[in-house]
């Protein structure tokens, strides 16, 4: 009789726990480590350095939402992910957030149940073939074979290029971009497609990049940005607001270099609000006043972390672009800190 | 030697649910029971409580819904705007290409290699016996990846094939018909045309009358004692009605069967049969591995005959070779196809690394693409599982009809 009463109360107890959800916030702070979702391996991105260090545009961002949640920009797991495996991994709560270069459309929204927390990269796909094929645009591709990465919006987006422009082509599913090279180098195919961003990431680990051209045509909107699960609203604003505070940064013109003296107190309400000088901006995502200061002293803001991971003066070599800010002419734009 | 003494009916107590040996397994029985029901309701009751927090549910509606992702190889019509469950069924046919075939080589390279380990003959013996051990050893994706690139990388690519800069092209077609490129070999097509359709059936109806031949050439001989004459006309049964046919309607109206030859064309060859690369690559590389652990089970098989009957075969003057198919082989392979059934499963379960070389089978469709891009990771897996399990019990219950048929029977 005893042990039954045991049992049954051991099983109420385990059902009752699921039940009281705890924020990911407070699991991220009891944990004190951000479990990022990243990808496997793309330079300029997101890919381990000599030393099994992760660097890139995306690990960035998740070093800033760790140094603003727990102070410290290296408590943060880098959780590889394919294409296949990444969202099964946020929903089921293997990581906090998947920064991933993930475009932001209405199915994963709305269907899968994701919350985008903005845009850190506005992309578009496009078509990269050795020179030699002698192609100069994509509405010569009849009859082309395309590597192509399995279930990203490439894939979609590739088929319906090819469908609407009557043109045929021979696909060739591969998992991995590293995959992906390797067939395109040996010539199993001959045009690959990704985001422009990747392709140019990728020409930039061949050994002859000038001998690959990228076509001129951007065949669809890739928004790319973080992502974190439906049902937790003050994550995602923690989340959002982080990014936000590195595109604010940049406009407001706070650097790495001078946000120290700028933490002291500036002629600039917005700069005091987002520094935590003025305002309780902090207290309100649950974070304490310096939570955005701690985020952009980590890369710096997003002019110094784009340029430091996929600028010009890096091997991959990409123009702001679409990715300046909106006072230059570009789609970066943050609401106001206030 | 104790008796069990009976006790009478009304005697009955709780307590010799567990003391009498008779309910004891009873018990065990229904407490197990209960325990692996409980246990399985509480995971299924646990799986369904999360997914009604998390907001999400178990629908098979995106079964409908177009896929939007091309297929580069399928045996049926297929294209981007297909439903999902259309993309299954490709997966599901590719599948099964690869098994049958996969299993069918296997079958070949397994047997020659165990029949051959057992030869006399030293040096053949121990290279069989290499290759059964590398092919064994080396996890099987390894070998998918391993022979997928040297494919790829010796064999020459579809634009070599052409004259480039006046310069004579750096690789020809094989008998103008089969090109082997790193993309996969093309080879010319049968197309039937007008009585193209009456040849083949022709052509099915001689096999079934050669059979029909050898079983009657058969009973004679075991009833009357006549010996017919059976590799010659058995020649003359299965091909010369096909062919008299072929030729009477090549010259009274056009040609039944042509050849529709592969031609390079912008980027590729067109027309013919396109065998790609990573199902070529594929099947032999599941072929070659699964080859090796059924040359084992044949060795096996051949070891488990006693001596006596090579020896007494040999007395009565039978040649060795005629030893091993006539008196050896018919009883080995009562030893063999059990353990063979298990390695066309592994074949078959095997075939769903696929993807790793670009292969859609219904791994990379339906627990590939179709589950990222739905997000329906739950529904897709069980129904993945649900196939294989179909596959496999339909492959194993095959097998078995035919392992019964060569049992033993006890009289």
């Amino acid at each position: 009789m005893k042990k039954s009463v045991i049992i049954s109360a051991l099983t109420i107890a385990g059902l009752t726990a699921g039940a009281a959800l705890a924020g990911t916030m407070d699991d991220v702070k009891a944990r004190g480590k951000l479990n990022c979702g990243v990808t496997t391996g793309l330079v300029g991105f997101a890919s381990p350095d000599a030393n099994g260090e992760w660097e890139g545009f995306d690990v960035g961002v998740c070093r800033a939402v760790a140094a603003a949640v727990l102070g410290d920009a290296s408590a943060v797991e880098f959780v590889p992910t394919t294409g296949k495996t990444r969202f099964t991994a946020l929903a089921s709560g293997e990581i906090d957030m998947l920064a991933r270069n993930t475009t932001w459309t209405f199915s994963r929204d709305v269907d899968l149940k994701f919350e985008f927390t903005g845009v850190n990269y506005y992309d578009g796909q496009g078509f990269m073939v050795p020179k030699d094929l002698g192609v100069g645009s994509a509405s010569d591709l009849d009859g082309a074979t395309v590597c192509i990465q399995t279930g990203t919006t490439t894939e979609l987006n590739l088929a319906d290029f090819f469908r609407s422009n009557n043109i045929s082509y021979e696909p060739v599913p591969i998992e991995t971009n590293s995959e992906a090279m390797q067939q395109y180098l040996a010539g199993a195919c001959d045009v690959y497609t990704t985001d422009a961003s990747g392709l140019a990431a990728s020409r930039a680990t061949f050994e002859d990049p000038d001998a690959h051209v990228v076509l001129p045509e951007i065949i669809s909107k890739e928004p790319l940005g973080p992502l974190v699960r439906h049902g937790d609203n003050n994550w995602g604003d923690v989340v959002r607001w982080t990014l936000n505070a590195l595109i604010t940064a940049e406009e407001l013109g706070v650097t790495s270099a001078n946000i120290g003296e700028m933490s002291n107190g500036t002629n600039n309400p917005e700069i005091n609000r987002l520094l935590g000088t003025e305002g309780t901006l902090g207290e309100m995502l649950g974070l304490d006043a310096e939570w955005a200061k701690r985020a952009i002293s980590v890369g710096g803001n997003y002019g110094e972390l784009f340029e430091a991971n996929i600028g010009v003066n890096t091997p991959i070599g990409i123009a702001r672009g679409l990715n300046s800010q909106w006072t230059d002419g570009g789609l970066i734009y943050s609401p106001p800190f206030r | 030697m104790t008796m069990q003494t009976e006790t009478a009916a009304g005697n009955f107590r709780l307590s010799m649910l567990i003391s009498d040996t008779r309910y004891r397994s009873y018990t065990f029985q229904l407490v197990a029971m209960v325990l692996l029901f409980g246990s399985v309701g509480y995971l299924i009751s646990n799986l369904i409580f999360n997914l009604e927090t998390a907001g999400l549910s178990i629908s098979y509606e995106f079964l409908g819904e177009p896929a939007g992702y091309d297929i580069n190889q399928r045996l049926i019509e297929y294209n981007s705007q297909s439903s999902h469950w259309r993309a299954s069924v490709v997966g599901v046919l590719n599948t099964l290409l690869v098994a049958v075939v996969g299993c069918f080589f296997a079958t070949i390279f397994g047997v020659i290699a165990g029949v051959l380990r057992l030869s006399n003959n030293w040096i053949v013996a121990k290279i069989m016996a290499g290759y059964v051990e590398i092919f064994r050893n080396v996890p099987v994706l390894i070998w998918i990846l391993i022979i997928n690139a040297i494919f790829l990388v010796s064999l020459p690519q579809p634009k070599a094939f052409k004259s480039r800069g006046g310069n004579p092209p750096e690789a020809e077609m094989f008998l103008d018909a089969f090109a082997f490129t790193g993309r996969g070999i093309y080879m010319p097509k049968p197309v039937l045309q007008g009585g193209g359709l009456l040849v083949v059936g022709v052509f099915f109806l001689s096999i079934v009358a050669m059979f029909l031949y050898r079983r009657h050439a058969r009973n004679l001989l075991y009833s009357q004692g006549k010996d017919l004459p059976t590799f010659w006309p058995s020649v003359g049964i299965l091909f010369a009605p096909a062919i008299l046919l072929y030729a009477l309607m090549a010259f009274t109206s056009e040609l039944p069967i042509v050849l529709e030859y592969p031609a390079l064309k912008g980027f590729n060859f067109k027309g013919g049969i396109w065998a790609r690369g990573s199902f070529v690559a594929l099947t032999f590389a599941l072929a070659i591995y699964t080859g090796a652990f059924i040359a084992e089970n044949v060795r096996a098989g051949i070891l488990a005959i006693s001596k006596g009957q090579t020896e007494a075969a040999a007395s009565l003057g039978i040649r060795p070779n005629r030893i091993m198919s006539l008196v050896i082989l018919p009883q080995a392979l009562r030893v063999i196809i059990p353990p063979m059934i298990s390695n066309y499963l592994n074949l078959t379960k095997n075939s769903s690394l696929a993807i790793a070389v670009g292969y859609m089978d219904i791994t990379g469709t339906l627990g590939g693409i179709t589950l990222n891009q739905t997000g329906r990771a739950i529904e897709a897996i069980l129904l993945l599982m649900a196939f294989y399990l179909l596959i496999s019990l339909s492959i194993s219950a095959i097998m078995n009809v035919y392992n019964k048929s060569v049992a033993i029977k006890e009289r």
